[in-house]
């Protein structure tokens, strides 16, 4: 269990992703808010707390890895990664700009702290278990994280990682699954419906692990502490997130997939953020 | 120059070869794996599992997650060798090569068993034609087209230690071993295997062996015919096609795929924006696999050694 001074720390970590992800993406002037946002409690967790990483070697050879088959939410990343110190905060805003080092999908041969390059979706899964394998091999202690949307669900290759990575009991690599319910035509319901996506995973030979709030840190904390202890199976935690989180212009908005953000549109979100900063201030005061 | 059998028909099997070499490679160097979908066992492979365990991984049928698998294992440091029929090997999962593999810069060994005609019985589902041209425009990819043995046990080390993406034409069984012993091979650089003043034959894989029986006929008849093997397609030795342009003045190409996107094309390229010359192109016109023997079908999609001979004659027609 986190105490509550580690609870607000990463809250306020979270929510410093969450301006990162639009500063950026209002400098550019649109970008992929939803799905960003949505991520941003997770991210926040993995970075603070869960994964063992060093900002001054980003490739690490004994490092815990990231992958993102959801590409897209490179926003968020990179806003934690600057957080970390992997590369300065003020880089944020150069986000897609011409030349960029932080391209709208994550690039591991442009941003420092980006262990695989993603963006079509459905190849993260293989890319996690590859490097879980290649972990197995060596007999590291390394994990690898891999998450995934439901555009990653929707794609064939997504299961055929998932039946590999039983086969091979790659315990070592945990599977956070990202359902905020929406996708780029709509709700998942009226695409294309994933049905009970916990179920599957145990199907395919996982531990699930059901996070009800997906954007609660404490809940995340929780989840990811809870699969130290399984081994033989892989692990899927199926986080239940708003797609647009923490942010009430986006929060469970179908069509903030990718938007434009003017920069009336920023200062609003920025002045919301602004407040949650406050809320925590003041929990932090009466500790 | 190259020393090659030119007379004596010596036939070989490559998925011994590369089972061989495979295994010697990986009890020198860990790091080595290879991964198949299934098809460890139409190479051989499954033998060197009972002393390597961890380094030969089936992941069954499925050739995307094994791209995938694979490229993130290279970024990690392994260097994975990862097997299919050429067709599954390359167009079923052309995007998984693309952006797990070349986008990552990844460090994977493509091997596309019995490119073309070589799948034989397996049919049109199988006979891919069209391998190297959805590879060739792959930003980064190396292709080799292989089919002698002392060729693949010589560039296979270059393969392992050359870091990039690669995409190796593999035929399994049954081609004709074309080179004496001592010869080099470096990947980039073709290898002229006969010189000639008239025209030259560019080959690859399995078609240099009727290329130089092409050479041979056509020497009875006054003709004289270089030969080249282009077996690395891309990065193609461009020195090489200038060279045959200047030397001889017109250049025939022969390839087990279809003349769109192939060796054909890659050479026509070069010609273009260096010293066009007449080129004829030997291989599939713009179509389907079938069932068949290697004769028949070689007959069938005009990939024998008459037909290259016929493509000759003709280009020398229109080099005046």
């Amino acid at each position: 269990m986190l105490d509550l001074k580690q609870e607000v720390y990463i809250k306020r970590f979270a929510n410093n992703i969450r301006k990162g992800i639009i500063s950026g993406i209002a400098s550019f002037g649109a970008g992929h808010i939803g799905g960003s946002l949505s991520i941003a409690d997770l991210v926040a967790v993995l970075y603070c707390n869960t994964m063992n990483v060093d900002p001054a070697n980003p490739a690490w050879e004994d490092r815990d890895k990231l992958v993102v088959s959801k590409g897209h939410a490179g926003p968020a990343l990179y806003a934690a990664l600057a957080l970390r110190g992997f590369f300065p905060v003020e880089k944020l805003k150069t986000l897609n700009c011409n030349g960029t080092d932080l391209p709208s999908h994550c690039d591991r041969i442009h941003t420092p702290g980006i262990d695989i390059s993603t963006g079509s979706l459905g190849q993260g899964a293989s890319l996690a278990a590859g490097f879980a394998m290649s972990d197995k091999m060596d007999g590291k202690k390394s994990r690898t994280f891999l998450i995934v949307g439901e555009g990653d669900l929707e794609e064939g290759q997504t299961w055929e990682a998932a039946l590999f990575t039983a086969h091979y009991q790659l315990d070592h690599l945990v599977t956070l699954v990202d359902l905020n319910g929406m996708q780029v035509d709509g709700t998942t319901d009226e695409v294309c419906n994933l049905g009970n996506v916990a179920e599957k995973y145990r199907s395919f030979g996982f531990e699930t692990i059901d996070v009800a709030d997906g954007n609660d840190v404490s809940q995340i904390y929780n989840a990811l502490e809870m699969c130290k202890g399984m081994k033989r199976r892989p692990i899927a935690i199926i986080l239940h997130t708003v797609k647009g989180a923490g942010l009430s212009m986006y929060a469970g908005k179908v069509g903030c997939h990718f938007t434009t953000v003017t920069k009336e549109e920023a200062d609003i979100c920025m002045r919301e953020l602004e407040d949650t900063d406050r809320e925590l201030d003041n929990i932090e005061k009466s500790l | 120059m190259s020393t090659v059998l030119k007379s004596i028909e010596e036939y070989v099997d490559l998925c011994t070869v590369y089972t061989r070499i495979l295994a010697k490679m990986i009890e020198e160097d860990r790091r080595v794996v290879h991964i198949d979908a299934d098809l460890c066992a139409s190479l051989g492979v499954q033998t060197i599992a009972e002393e390597y365990p961890q380094n030969i991984i089936d992941t069954g049928v499925m050739e995307a997650n094994m791209i995938g698998v694979a490229s993130a294992m290279s970024v990690a440091g392994k260097i994975p060798f990862v097997h299919s029929f050429g067709t599954f090997a390359t167009r079923r999962c052309a995007d998984q090569i693309f952006i797990s593999g070349c986008y990552n810069r990844a460090n994977v060994k493509i091997i596309g068993s019995d490119p073309g005609i070589c799948a034989e019985s397996n049919g049109g589902t199988h006979m891919p034609f069209e391998d190297i041209g959805v590879m060739r425009s792959f930003p980064g990819m190396t292709i080799l087209d292989i089919a002698d043995e002392q060729q693949l046990e010589a560039l296979m080390p270059q393969i392992k230690d050359s870091y990039g993406m690669m995409y190796i034409r593999l035929p399994r069984t049954n081609t004709v071993n074309y080179y004496l012993s001592g010869n080099h091979f470096i990947i980039g650089k073709a290898n002229l295997l006969t010189e000639g003043s008239d025209v030259s034959i560019i080959a690859s894989g399995i078609e240099v062996w009727p290329a130089l029986q092409a050479a041979d006929a056509l020497s009875r008849e006054g003709i004289s015919a270089a030969v080249v093997d282009m077996f690395t397609i891309k990065p193609i030795d461009r020195n090489m096609i200038v060279y045959c342009a200047e030397k001889t003045g017109a250049i025939v190409t022969a390839e087990n795929h279809n003349v769109i996107g192939g060796l054909g094309s890659a050479v026509a390229e070069v010609l273009v924006e260096t010293l066009p010359v007449p080129l004829a192109r030997v291989g599939v016109k713009d179509r389907f696999g079938e069932v068949g023997d290697r004769q028949y079908l070689a007959e069938t999609f005009e990939l024998s050694t008459k037909d290259i001979v016929r493509a000759c004659k003709n280009v020398l027609e229109r080099k005046s």
